[in-house]
């Protein structure tokens, strides 16, 4: 067989080089807060979730012949408790490792109260409009002009300070952002086309949120979420300093610094350290927060 | 703007009512006010009489009709724990925290409205990225850590300032710092956020074309509108700086309300709480109605909504 000299074309070929918009992926991985954010917050969720392991001693045993120890890196400090002790001998390492599970646990569930409270009124009022709109209009009112730290501090002071009544009250207290800001993106999602579409092929009012709008305002919730959890361990830690959150001998980050009190002109890492612990959780949240933003919404950093 | 206004005040008015009768429920679940005016280990008779002569006996919502109309009357009560009367405490305390939330404020205003403008200037500059960490570290950065982190270093090391009390304009500094550097995040962004939109519309432009030198198209034209937003949020920070001071009066021991508020709190003088708790949320009420009204004032867009 003779070759016919014409070469057939690869079909390969004629594929046009369109620019690929940047995977999510990438996006994530070019943005730098993001990226920190990430290893803050991977870092405390291996502390809190790897504590049991990595704790050299358990965080509530008492070594009275071991007290105010200095960290390692402090002349008289040593490896045997790499964070030194505190006042009542506990090593601080291990108490600093659990307090990560406190943190992150009044975190992760007041997000959630609150956010089940909140977007469901935001995602109402948005949605429904009128009537509707007005009255939670003015439960949002309401709710924002009670200050929240004098609120929750009363409260906590008549039924006990616990995690549980904490975390209670401050995911009853703390829906708001959640509800200002479904409102008002659950507005904007609503007069589009797909859900006139959904709504002119009859689908019910229920299935139209839930399936329609809901994930189409996900991206907002998204970093309102963030943005609360982390106002929600600074505020516990803020109530267990004083006194009024999670009570001893439980090692919240606030009440480590609350204890430590006393004894801050001597020994102050016995404050820096669940501190520096605390503004770490909170930055990486809030950047991640941030950076999930930009990456959801390029175009509407602000 | 009439009927705006109208609007906005009937708003007003039926949040504060609202906002006192939550106040007044919640600290009647605090526990029966009979047997903490007993105090403890009181007869039960005793308490008996007491619940008949305060009127305790009566349902709820006349209970609260009634503390409703001494409240309007100027009448706040009797403290429990300092034996004196709720009003003339508050009177005391007011200007301590009145002074500590204005300073604050105007450290953030101070710090924030030159930041926030720079970073829109340069956006995406080193000086942005700057401006942004202040801002990012102040929002992640406990309050109360950072207020003894202050005293550590101005107190203890450096020995400039006294630790703790109000007798002085030093013992303003430090609590004027770390309440300020708390509430500047939000503003800073806004400062940001508003400086970009105005320095991209057309009168900056037309101003530039004019051959306006940047200084002068940045501060007279572009400033001046970016701020109007900064001064509302302003007026409704003041009113979450005062729940904030909580923390802060009681750290650095200022005798304020908020410290007044932490220390009713703890003794369960529950008049005062609720006391403090009522006027901190009307003062909030009173700042966002200016705000919102001085903001459709400037803006007419705003009044058809």
């Amino acid at each position: 067989m003779m070759d016919t000299g014409i070469a057939t074309p690869a079909p390969a070929a004629v594929e046009i080089a369109l620019p690929k918009p940047p995977s999510v992926a990438r996006r994530m991985f070019g943005h730098p807060g993001l990226v920190i954010g990430l290893a803050l917050l991977g870092l405390c969720v291996a502390m809190a979730v790897l504590a049991p392991l990595i704790a050299p001693y358990d965080p509530y045993t008492q070594n009275l012949d071991a007290r105010l120890i200095p960290p390692v890196w402090l002349e008289k400090g040593s490896w045997a408790h790499p964070l030194g002790t505190d006042n009542l001998g506990r090593d601080y390492f291990s108490r600093t490792l659990y307090g990560a599970r406190i943190s992150l646990l009044i975190g992760l569930s007041v997000m959630l109260i609150s956010g089940i409270i909140g977007t469901t009124l935001g995602l109402v009022a948005g949605y429904f409009g009128g009537r509707v709109d007005l009255v939670v209009n003015f439960i949002i009112t309401a709710r924002l002009a009670m200050p929240v730290v004098l609120v929750a501090l009363a409260v906590v002071a008549m039924i006990g300070g616990s995690l549980l009544v904490v975390i209670l009250t401050l995911g009853l207290l703390k829906w708001d952002r959640f509800a200002v800001v479904m409102r008002s993106a659950t507005m904007q999602v609503r007069s589009l086309d797909y859900v006139a579409a959904a709504e002119a092929a009859g689908a019910s009012r229920l299935r139209v949120l839930a399936g329609e709008i809901l994930p189409n305002v996900f991206p907002h919730l998204i970093v309102v979420a963030t943005v609360e959890a982390g106002s929600a361990i600074l505020l516990e830690a803020a109530l267990s300093f004083l006194g009024l959150g999670v009570q001893p001998p439980l090692p919240s980050w606030g009440l480590m610094i609350a204890e430590a009190k006393n004894f801050m002109f001597f020994s102050f890492w016995l404050i820096a350290i669940p501190g520096t612990a605390l503004a770490a959780l909170v930055l990486g949240i809030n950047l991640v927060g941030d950076g999930l933003r930009d990456v959801f919404a390029p175009e509407g950093r602000a | 703007m009439l009927i705006y206004t109208l609007k906005r005040l009937a708003l007003a008015i039926l949040v504060a009512l609202f906002v006192s009768a939550v106040a007044f429920v919640l600290l009647r679940l605090s526990g029966d006010p009979a047997l903490a005016i007993a105090g403890e280990g009181a007869r039960e008779a005793d308490v008996e009489m007491i619940r008949k002569t305060y009127g305790l006996d009566r349902p709820l919502p006349i209970q609260y009709l009634d503390w409703l109309t001494t409240i309007l009357r100027g009448d706040l009560g009797q403290s429990l724990y300092f034996r004196t009367s709720v009003w003339s405490l508050i009177v005391d305390k007011l200007p301590v925290t009145f002074l500590i939330g204005g300073l604050s404020i105007l450290f953030a205003l101070a710090l924030a409205i030159p930041l926030g403008v720079l970073a829109a200037v340069f956006a995406g500059s080193w000086i942005d990225r700057a401006a942004l960490a202040i801002a990012v570290v102040g929002q992640a950065l406990p309050t109360f850590f950072f207020a003894l982190v202050l005293m550590m270093l101005f107190s203890i090391q450096l020995r400039w300032l006294p630790v703790s009390g109000s007798d002085t304009w030093w013992h303003y500094v430090m609590p004027t710092i770390a309440l300020g550097y708390y509430v500047t995040p939000p503003m800073m962004r806004l400062v940001r956020a508003g400086m970009i939109e105005v320095l991209g519309s057309d009168y900056i432009r037309t101003a530039r074309a004019k051959g306006l030198s940047t200084t002068s198209v940045v501060f007279k034209h572009g400033l001046r509108n970016a701020v109007v937003p900064v001064v509302a949020l302003a007026a409704v920070q003041l009113g979450y700086l005062l729940g904030g001071s909580i923390v802060i009066e009681t750290i650095f021991a200022l005798d304020g309300l908020g410290y007044l508020a932490y220390q009713s709190i703890t003794h369960k003088d529950f008049p005062v709480t609720q006391a403090v708790l009522l006027l901190l949320s009307l003062l909030y009420v009173l700042l966002t109605l200016a705000a919102d009204l001085l903001n459709a004032f400037l803006d007419p867009r705003i009044r058809v909504a």
